[in-house]
């Protein structure tokens, strides 16, 4: 019963959202037909999808190179971010000194900084664009594991005073499990915004050469007015990005999966 | 029973850091062996209490002693809930404590064996909390308890969240364990029928400013059972425990 059940739910979790897309799809191309927009202003999905399967040899390494940088910067941010909460949870002191710099990190629009870095890193672009997508992606995971390392059950805190447990026992045995739900859901975030960085970082370098990315082939394309390589770009970002969801989501439901609350279903 | 109490609090006081007096002048001996159980209002400060005796708060004044037999070392704690980690296995959540030791593993797991067994848990060790009911569960809690072989027991409601029935199994079951243990225990409740079945001494406390204002001995043989449960005794006691409660209440 309770199998049928969700099998249902499942294809419902399918096939409504798949509906709505056939159908603006569909829409999109009857009213591009309609109206003879030329493909320089929007393109139809057909046109986009052939230009797809057309440009693949351009799209698909550029497309690689930014994976590339993304799961540079998502790397970084999830160690980086991981070990500065930690630091952060030794103290009340060494929290209230170091967060608002993290915040000021946060808040500082990449766009604005992205430049300096990259003039900074002049000799190493591939380091500049990871440094951007970085900044962009640290901030999800030092927050959320800061709030899960200060979140502990009370009795559980007082359980390991009462056996006298040494700061990394309680380091080790309580404060990071209790925080990992947190750390993973901002992993879930970082990986989203990791991919925003390194496209934002590729648009203000204009890096050209052999190692560019997707987000300068748009930029060339978006020059040289081949608006439906455009979207075929901006479709390929989009599907990555629902990738690296669906990835870190997998890889939290797996993790978790035995004991949080999150991830369990009613029995 | 030994005469020399194993441990003695002499005039304590506690003051929250919001100026509320949680304990005044509290004096009470605690002997070896001895079942006793706190009883009173909320807010009488009967869970501090536990807590200082812990160390787990600190007396703002006034002293505890131990004897030579008994130190904080080898103390217990029970929690109201069972406060067992989400993302350990029952093994896992009783061997924290000798975990936290450095009790080498071999050891540790002969200890966890007995401690299963002793609170009836065996084939559930590598359950998950999530997996056990809230009797389950504070049946974990005493195993994590009991697996330093500790020599006093502290529990503060333990068994408050749970169901009549549960409760009054998980009773009988604590009884058998202490009588062939004979543990020291001090066992808070604001339950009375609870506290005169299990204890040797029921001390009612009162409220505001929190202190002891009656120590009633329950003189009858233990372990107890369903008998003593329909004795004349018992209900003696209960009303006699009531009467002192409603007094400490007015």
């Amino acid at each position: 019963m309770a199998k049928l059940k969700s099998k249902k739910f499942l294809s419902l979790d399918v096939i409504a959202p798949i509906l709505v897309g056939v159908t603006v799809l569909l829409i999109w191309e009857i009213s591009v037909r309609m109206t003879n927009t030329p493909p320089y202003i929007l393109p139809s999905p057909l046109l986009v999808s052939k230009t797809l399967i057309t440009d693949w040899n351009i799209l698909f390494p550029a497309l690689l190179i930014t994976l590339k940088i993304t799961v540079a910067a998502f790397m970084t941010a999830a160690i980086s971010g991981l070990l500065i909460a930690m630091l952060m949870a030794q103290s009340k002191w060494i929290e209230k000194s170091l967060y608002p710099y993290a915040v000021v990190l946060q808040t500082t629009p990449i766009a604005a900084i992205a430049p300096l870095i990259i003039i900074w890193l002049r000799n190493n672009t591939f380091a500049a664009l990871v440094t951007c997508a970085w900044i962009i992606a640290f901030f999800p995971i030092i927050s959320n594991t800061t709030f899960g390392l200060n979140s502990l059950d009370a009795n559980l805190s007082d359980l390991f005073r009462l056996y006298k447990a040494s700061r990394w026992q309680t380091m080790l045995y309580l404060r990071l499990p209790s925080a990992l739900p947190y750390f993973l859901a901002g992993l879930r975030i970082s990986g989203g915004l990791a991919l925003i960085g390194a496209v934002v970082a590729e648009f203000v370098a204009g890096t050209g050469g052999a190692n560019s990315g997707i987000a300068y082939q748009m930029l060339i394309a978006g020059y040289n007015l081949q608006i439906p390589r455009m979207f075929a770009a901006l479709f390929m970002i989009s599907m990555l990005g629902i990738l690296i969801f669906i990835l870190l989501s997998t890889l939290s439901n797996l993790i978790l999966g035995q004991w949080h609350e999150s991830s369990l279903r009613r029995e | 029973m030994n005469v020399e109490p194993a441990i003695s609090l002499i005039r304590v006081n506690k003051t929250f850091d919001n100026g509320t007096l949680a304990l005044k002048d509290l004096n009470l001996n605690i002997y070896q062996s001895e079942f006793i159980s706190l009883v009173g209002p909320s807010g009488c400060g009967k869970s501090s209490l536990l807590r200082i005796i812990a160390g787990l708060s600190s007396a703002s004044s006034g002293k505890i002693q131990w004897s030579n037999n008994a130190n904080q070392k080898e103390i217990a704690f029970v929690f109201q809930e069972a406060a067992l980690m989400p993302w350990a296995t029952v093994t896992d959540n009783i061997r924290l404590p000798l975990k936290l030791a450095g009790v080498p593993k071999k050891a540790a797991d002969y200890s966890i064996k007995e401690s299963l067994d002793l609170v009836g848990l065996s084939g559930f060790e590598q359950a998950y909390p999530r997996q056990l009911s809230g009797g389950m569960k504070m049946r974990v809690s005493i195993a994590r308890a009991l697996v330093t072989s500790p020599k006093i027991l502290l529990m503060d409601e333990p068994f408050g969240a749970l169901d009549d029935i549960t409760r009054t199994k998980l009773n009988d079951e604590l009884l058998a364990l202490w009588s062939h243990k004979s543990w020291t225990v001090v066992f808070v409740t604001h339950n009375i029928y609870e506290a005169v079945y299990l204890s040797n001494r029921v001390i009612v406390m009162a409220a505001r400013p929190g202190r002891v204002v009656a120590d009633i001995t329950i003189d009858e043989p233990l372990p107890r059972n369903e008998e003593f449960r329909d004795s004349q005794a018992y209900s003696a006691y209960c009303r006699k425990v009531a009467s002192e409660l409603s007094k400490a209440m007015n």
